[in-house]
Parts: structure tokens; sequence; C-alpha cells
């Protein structure tokens, strides 16, 4: 066990990943010996050498092509997007290609691709460095979206990931790097140092994918959430003591229904939240998932708590984010429904 | 499983030299001053030297402007060049030192490229649209825009054009037909091609300008808006910057390696320019001959301009991790505002004492200029725009569930 962050946890799973597999490579925009923007590669080129961890043309929609590409040759590329606000480029190789590529061929063909992107706000990024566009890829059948909110899962995750047959759309909350944050931007930031999951094992485990891990026992609702707003969730219990349940849902499709379920018919209260726009975000979802499964056990109609349906806006960084006060308010409405 | 291999029969193109190592230029060829040719701006682009793979440059080592791109531009008009870079360079020097204060929360220089904006919104009419990227300040201060205006936007202040909604960087300045930047790379070059195919719709004479980095080449988009220009001859002009470096990656992970980015135009018969973009004159030379060509109808012309980005990507970068230290000292095309400057004295047009006092002006001009801005506001103190600004211009009009969620938003003040 090592303490990690978010960053480290990361680069040892691909660590790990280029060590046990010849075929795992790494491509994307400065991932090589620069070890990419937020140092996720660092130090891989060195060890692994020039065609295992390297740079790409900045142009995503090839880089994922070309992935594809790579993986009908029997590798398993690992790719990153500099940022999820960039990825837009390659949509049409991700939603009409890689896909699809296994239902089209009949079952001949498949890729087992991970694409890793930094999403969400938080950092000053403003419109084209802030986005959380998971709910575009949940809507695309054939992909896996997932996105842990700690070192511990993102590495066993990862791992998870890069072993799967098919491709997977992996999401790092980019405010969680460094540290766990509770959505209060004037508290002085924290590290992954005293925080239980940031201890990680040095070598090979994984979390499996579709599998939700309740953070919060509680009794009086259910909250639903994934990536940086667990932690805020776990700090709007905290000042309000709301007794949630507060779920991390780690990963969108597949979807861990039991775990939610089984929460929200025994609470009878359901909150979902994520830090994406409101209309049609994952939280749709959820809701309707809810409402087939457990309309008779809800004792109040199902909040959302999102982010508003404007892009991001750079100097509003912190009225957009849905943080503690958006959270508490949506839980105190649940329970006094 | 597969043992790893030691060897690969990938390519992996790697630049000439990374920290610790020796700056390496080698592979750029300075041709002399004057040694490119200068067809006629309406030149069958069939009939077109290549120009592709020469450097048009103007300036030669005694500073005299020689050869047939050296157009008889006069004093004065350099003189304002100068002091238009010049002020552009004290521009990010003094928003650079904002944003280490803490008061900025991004920014990104244009320290050695200078030229490339200046000299080409010198030779472009106001009534020109311009498509630029993040690294062309330039334009806008070419182009007269008020400096408190610019820094206004930089601190997402109550003055911002762009009304907070922008990291710093990202104008936006419809009055000086200058298009609202984009973060994303290469999405305005195939609309400065439909600008100009609307321009020539519409029977105007008006063109269209844009810029994209070298790396930026890669993108779909670069190839979109060649095509399209193309296709349509499309009065415009489509400029690379290639400035060596995106972030970490040389200019040989765009293509770089194995052909210029003028070459680029060949494929789609586009003429193309290959310039010395650290050489005003150059510059602002090439820029007049596509723009007579465009204005004309002779179609588009893409120009690289071959520059060294001399400072980091932006503040959110560390060049000291990827590149030698000494790496701007060797760029062997110099500095650009060195260079004009050096022009003018030579043709004793200007002195050493002229350009300290306007080094100084300038100066004082930019401190005013700052402590102005700063009355408006800055991203975390003073004067702050209203919150619920945020749902406007979404829509021209907010939907239902805009006016719902702003009410939401105050509510959450309020408690």
């Amino acid at each position: 066990m090592t303490n990690r962050n978010m960053i480290q946890a990361l680069n040892s799973a691909m660590d790990v990943a280029l060590g046990q597999d010849p075929n795992t490579l790494i491509l994307g925009e400065d991932v090589g010996y620069f070890g990419g923007v937020f140092r996720c590669t660092a130090g891989l080129q060195k060890k692994y050498g020039l065609h295992r961890v390297f740079d790409t043309p900045i142009a995503e929609g090839g880089i994922v092509a070309v992935a594809i590409g790579m993986g009908v040759a029997g590798l398993r590329p690992v790719v990153e997007i500099q940022f999820a606000d960039y990825v837009y480029p390659a949509v049409d190789q991700i939603v009409s290609e890689l896909a699809r590529i296994r239902y089209r061929s009949g079952g001949e063909y498949f890729v087992p691709m991970t694409i890793r992107m930094p999403c969400g706000g938080g950092i000053r990024g403003g419109q084209t460095h802030s986005q959380s566009p998971e709910g575009i890829f949940t809507h695309v059948c054939g992909l896996k979206t997932v996105i842990p909110s700690n070192p511990y899962d993102a590495k066993g995750m990862l791992l998870s990931a890069i072993e799967d047959d098919d491709p997977v759309i992996f999401l790092e909350p980019k405010r969680l790097y460094n540290g766990p944050f509770d959505g209060d931007p004037d508290k002085p930031a924290l590290s992954w140092t005293e925080h239980a999951d940031g201890e990680v094992p040095d070598g090979h485990y994984t979390v499996p994918l579709g599998k939700a891990r309740v953070v919060r026992p509680g009794q009086a609702l259910t909250l639903i959430t994934y990536g940086t707003l667990v932690h805020v969730a776990l700090a709007a219990c905290e000042a309000s003591g709301i007794d949630a349940e507060v779920i991390d849902l780690r990963s969108l499709v597949p979807l861990d229904t039991d775990t939610i379920m089984a929460s929200v018919q025994r609470t009878g209260r359901a909150v979902v939240a994520h830090e994406a726009t409101r209309t049609s975000g994952f939280g749709a979802e959820l809701v309707a998932q809810i409402q087939e499964d457990c309309f008779w056990h809800l004792e109040a109609p199902v909040e959302r708590v999102t982010g508003w349906d404007t892009p991001y806006p750079h100097a509003f960084e912190w009225d957009y984010f849905p943080g503690q006060k958006r959270m508490i308010a949506a839980m105190r409405r649940t329970l006094e429904a | 499983m597969e043992t790893i291999p030691e060897q690969t029969r990938l390519h992996i193109p790697q630049p000439e030299s990374r920290p610790g190592e020796q700056p390496d230029f080698s592979r750029i060829e300075v041709p002399h001053a004057g040694e490119a040719g200068r067809p006629d701006p309406l030149i069958d682009a069939r009939q077109m030297p290549d120009l592709s793979r020469a450097l048009i440059r103007v300036l030669n080592r005694e500073n005299k402007a020689v050869g047939p791109w050296a157009n008889g531009i006069s004093a004065d008009t350099l003189r304002e060049g100068l002091k238009l870079m010049l002020t552009t360079r004290v521009y990010d020097d003094r928003l650079f030192r904002v944003q280490r204060q803490g008061k900025l929360s991004f920014y990104v220089k244009s320290t050695g490229e200078e030229a490339v904006s200046v000299a080409a919104a010198m030779a472009l009419r106001s009534g020109d649209m311009l498509f630029p990227s993040y690294r062309q300040q330039g334009l806008f201060i070419a182009r007269g825009h008020n400096l408190v205006d610019m820094m206004c936007h930089c601190l997402s202040n109550t003055r911002d054009a762009a009304r907070g909604r922008q990291m710093p960087v990202m104008y936006t300045w419809k009055a000086g037909n200058i298009f609202t930047i984009s973060g994303n790379l290469g999405t305005q070059l195939p609309q400065a091609v439909g600008w100009a195919m609307g321009a020539a719709y519409k029977n105007q004479d008006h063109i269209a300008a844009g810029w994209v980095g070298d790396g930026t080449t890669a993108e779909g988009d670069f190839h979109h808006a060649l095509t399209f220009a193309s296709v349509y001859q499309a009065p415009v002009i489509l400029n690379v910057v290639n400035n060596q470096w995106a972030i970490s990656s040389y200019q040989g992970v765009a293509g770089g390696e194995h052909a210029t980015f003028a070459e680029r135009g060949k494929g789609y018969g586009i003429p193309a320019l290959r310039v010395d973009g650290n050489d005003f004159l150059a510059v602002h030379a090439a820029t007049r001959w596509a723009a007579a060509r465009a204005r004309k109808l002779g179609g588009p012309t893409l120009i690289e301009h071959v520059t060294y980005r001399v400072e980091a990507h932006s503040t959110s970068d560390d060049p000291s991790g990827y590149r030698p230290m000494e790496e701007a000292q060797a760029w062997p095309l110099g500095d650009p505002i060195e260079r004009l400057k050096a022009h003018l004295i030579e043709i004793g047009e200007w002195s050493e004492e002229q350009h300290r006092q306007m080094h100084r002006t300038i100066a004082e001009k930019m401190q005013a200029a700052y402590k102005e801005a700063e009355t408006f506001g800055t991203l975390n103190d003073g004067p702050q725009l209203p919150r619920g600004t945020m749902f406007e211009d979404v829509f021209k009009q907010p939907l239902p569930h805009h006016i719902r969620q702003r009410a939401q938003l105050e509510e959450e003040h309020n408690d």
C-alpha cells in the first residue's frame, strides 16, 4: 500500500497494465515525454519505451480512429483525451464506430479500448475545460461509461477498464485529482494523504465495473451520485445533519440498479445529483429507473441536483457548481414532501 | 503472453533536443532575404511557383529591406507596427504578472509572435473579418481595441464584453470585426471560410482571415477549411502560425517532419506562402499579396508563418519539462521587435532613445489602463456581474426552465 493521489493512482494502473501486457499501449496529446498536462502518464514513456507511450497529433477524431485500428490489430489502446471538452471531434468515431463494431460484425471484431478524459469543473476552466459529458456517452449503446471518485477506485477501475474487451469511457473528475473536494472553494484544499481511499495497493487489483458503493449508510433518504459530488454529498450530510444514505455509482453503464433500488425501497426518498447540466442528464435516467422499480415505495418526488442548463460560465463557476447548499435544499424538500 | 518487444518498426517522431541537451535548429534552413520570387497575386494556382518550401524574408542581415517582397512600406507604417508589437508585448507582460498575483485565472502570452498578428492586421482592411486563435492578441491591439476593454475581459469583470463566460484571452469584439475566440482548436478556420463565402455571396469585397497553430493543422477542421476554401474559391487567408511547439509536442508530431505546413495547400490546389514570421515586413507583404488575390476573387491562400513560441504555452504550463531552456536564444529567426527596430534605425528613421521613450510611454499607458480596468472588478474582488446573468444569452430569450433555475439560484443565495 502506498498513499497516492488520483493522478498517481491512475499512473500506477497504467504502469501495471503496460508491465503485464505487451499489447497495451498509451497514446494521446502530450502523454509521451511530458507525461500529460495533468501528469497522469509521467515517467511511463521512459520506463516502457517510445512506442508504448507516445504523443499524437492534436486530432481527437484521428486519435480514436487509429486506436480502433490498433484494437482491431490486436492491441489494447489506452487513449487520453486531454479534456473531456475536447472529445467532440471524436464523437463520430466513438458513437458510429467504436460502440458498434462488435455488434455490426456479428461479434467478429471488437475493440478493447479505454478512453480516459478529465471532466468536471472547479479549476476555473470556463466553458471549454469544465464539462461533464457522461450523458452523451451513456445514451450510446455499446459503450461502458464509468467515473471514479477516489484514488483506490481510480486505479482498480482503470485496470478493469483496460482489461475489459469492450470500449470504456473513463471519466476522471479533475477537481479530485489532488484531493477530495467538498464543494467549498474558499476552504484550503485537502489532499488524499489523510483519506482512507488514498491508500492504494502497489500491484494489480481491480474494482469491478458495474458495482456501486454505499459510501455512507443512512436511513432518511438515498442520495445517488458520482464523481466530485460524492464528496459534496458527504459534506452536505455532515453540515445538515440529514441521515442520508450516499451511493457512489462509480459506473453509469453498467448501472448497479440492485444497490440503488434496495436503498430507495428502504428509505422511500431519493435525490440524484450530478455536475452536468440538468436537461437530459444522466439524472433523468436514474429518476426514470427509480420510478419504474420503486414507485410504490416512494414517499416523495425524486429530486435532482445538477448544474444549470447553461454552458459552464468562467466567472460564475461556483454559482453553476451544485454545491452543498443546492444539495441540502433538495434533501430538505424531499424530507418535507 | 507475448514478450514485450524491445525493438519496434513503428516510427515515433522525436524532437532534436530535450531538457539538458543543446538546442538544435539545424532543420530550419534560413535562406538569404530577398531570394524568394514574388508572382502576380492573380496568378493561376496551377502556374504558382512553389513558395511552400521557401522562406519569404525581406529583412537581411544588415537590417535592410531587400528583394521582390520589399514593397515600399512607409516609415510611418513601420513605426506604427513597431509600436503595436511593443504594446502587445508590454500588454502580455502586464497580464502575465497580474495572473501570477492571482487576479486572473489564466493567461497566454504571444512573446516572439507579435509580427504574425500585428503585421497581418495592418495589411488588411478594417472591414475584413478576422477569426483568430487564442495567441493573436496582436490583432486586437493592431485594430485599435481599447486596452481597458481587453483587460476587463481577462478579469471577467463588470465591463467584460463576454460577460464573464469565457476564460481570459478568449476575447470577443464584433465592432472590430474579430470573431469570438473558441477554446477548442481549429474550429474557427472553416468558419472563416464560410464568412468569406458569405461575403462573396453578397458581392462584397471584404475578405476573411483565420489563424491556427502548427499543432492544430492535425485537426479535421483544418482540412475542412482547405477543402471548402478550394471548392468555393473563397476569399480567405488561412494562416498557420508554426511556432514549433503545441504545448509539449514539437511540430513533427503535427506532421512537420515530412513536409512543411505550407505544403498542405498543394493537394488542395491552394497557393501557399511560407514566410519568416519574425520578419514584420515579410508577414505584411505576404498578407497583402494574399489579400489582393482574395479581394479580386483570385481564391484562397495558405500562409505558414515560421516563428517560435518563446514563452510557455500558457500560465498552466512549464516548458522546462520538455524543451531546453536555452532554445529561445538559439532560435535562428531572431525577435520580431528587435529586427524591425534595427531596420528602422538602419534606414535612419528611428533611434535607441526614441525606442526607450516609446517603451516608457507604452508602459505608463499600460499601467494606467490596468488601474482603470481593476475599478470594474477582478475575478474575486470589487464589483461583480450579477450572477443571474449567467442564464442570459443561452438563447435570445431565456426559456422557462432558465427563468426557474435563475430564481432557484437566487434563492440559494438568499438562504
